[in-house]
């Protein structure tokens, strides 16, 4: 899983037999100490996660293992919010 | 997912059977704050009928082949929407209907 930060969201009438009532948000790749990169990925909220939170994705095969991403053309799923980053022994994130 | 604008499409003869019949668009990533391409093209299947100039996202890897369209074909890059508008910030960077004016 990689670390990123929701920046926004995506809308779509058009499209394939994907999920119903979850929404894309646009995500901002970043480091463990919220350091943004300059790479975006469009994931599937399945957490409810809001802007300008840190978030944790599932990519590839793997972000089809939930109940709801089962066999849909899926490959990038936000599976947590982060609370908390814990670095040798330090805080590096704090929500 | 991974956002993208269609920029063309791409046409070939001689190919895979497993793969007559589906059509192949070649899209421009772009950035998503500026809506402008970034110079990195890819050819993906479409499962949703896509027309050039319009953005789109695609599903890669394994994922590409969960579409109807797709399913048991050698497929890596999909496109499984037309995005109608990006937000960023609570402001629209993209909005399909101002982009069409």
């Amino acid at each position: 899983m990689i670390f990123g930060k929701v920046t926004g969201t995506v809308v779509t009438t058009r499209k394939s037999d994907t999920t119903e009532g979850t929404k894309y948000l646009l995500i901002r790749l970043c480091n463990q100490r919220e350091k943004l990169k300059n790479s975006f990925v469009v994931a599937l909220d399945l957490v409810g996660a809001g802007p300008g939170e840190m978030v944790i994705i599932a990519q590839g095969s793997s972000s089809r293992q939930t109940s709801r991403t089962f066999e849909k053309p899926i490959d990038a799923v936000i599976v947590g919010i982060v609370d908390l980053v814990e670095e040798k022994g330090k805080v590096v994130y704090r929500k | 997912m991974i956002l993208a604008r269609v920029v063309g499409t791409v046409v070939s003869t001689r190919k895979e059977p497993k793969i007559e019949g589906i059509k192949y668009l070649l899209l421009e990533k772009i950035n998503p704050k500026t809506v402008e391409g970034t110079g990195d093209y890819v050819v993906a299947m479409d499962s949703v009928g896509a027309n050039v100039g319009e953005i789109v996202f695609y599903a890669a890897g394994s994922s590409a082949r969960m579409t109807h369209v797709t399913e048991g074909r050698p497929a890596d890059a999909t496109i499984t929407a037309i995005v109608d508008a990006i937000e960023i910030n609570s402001k629209y960077v993209y909005h399909k209907e101002m982009a069409e004016k």
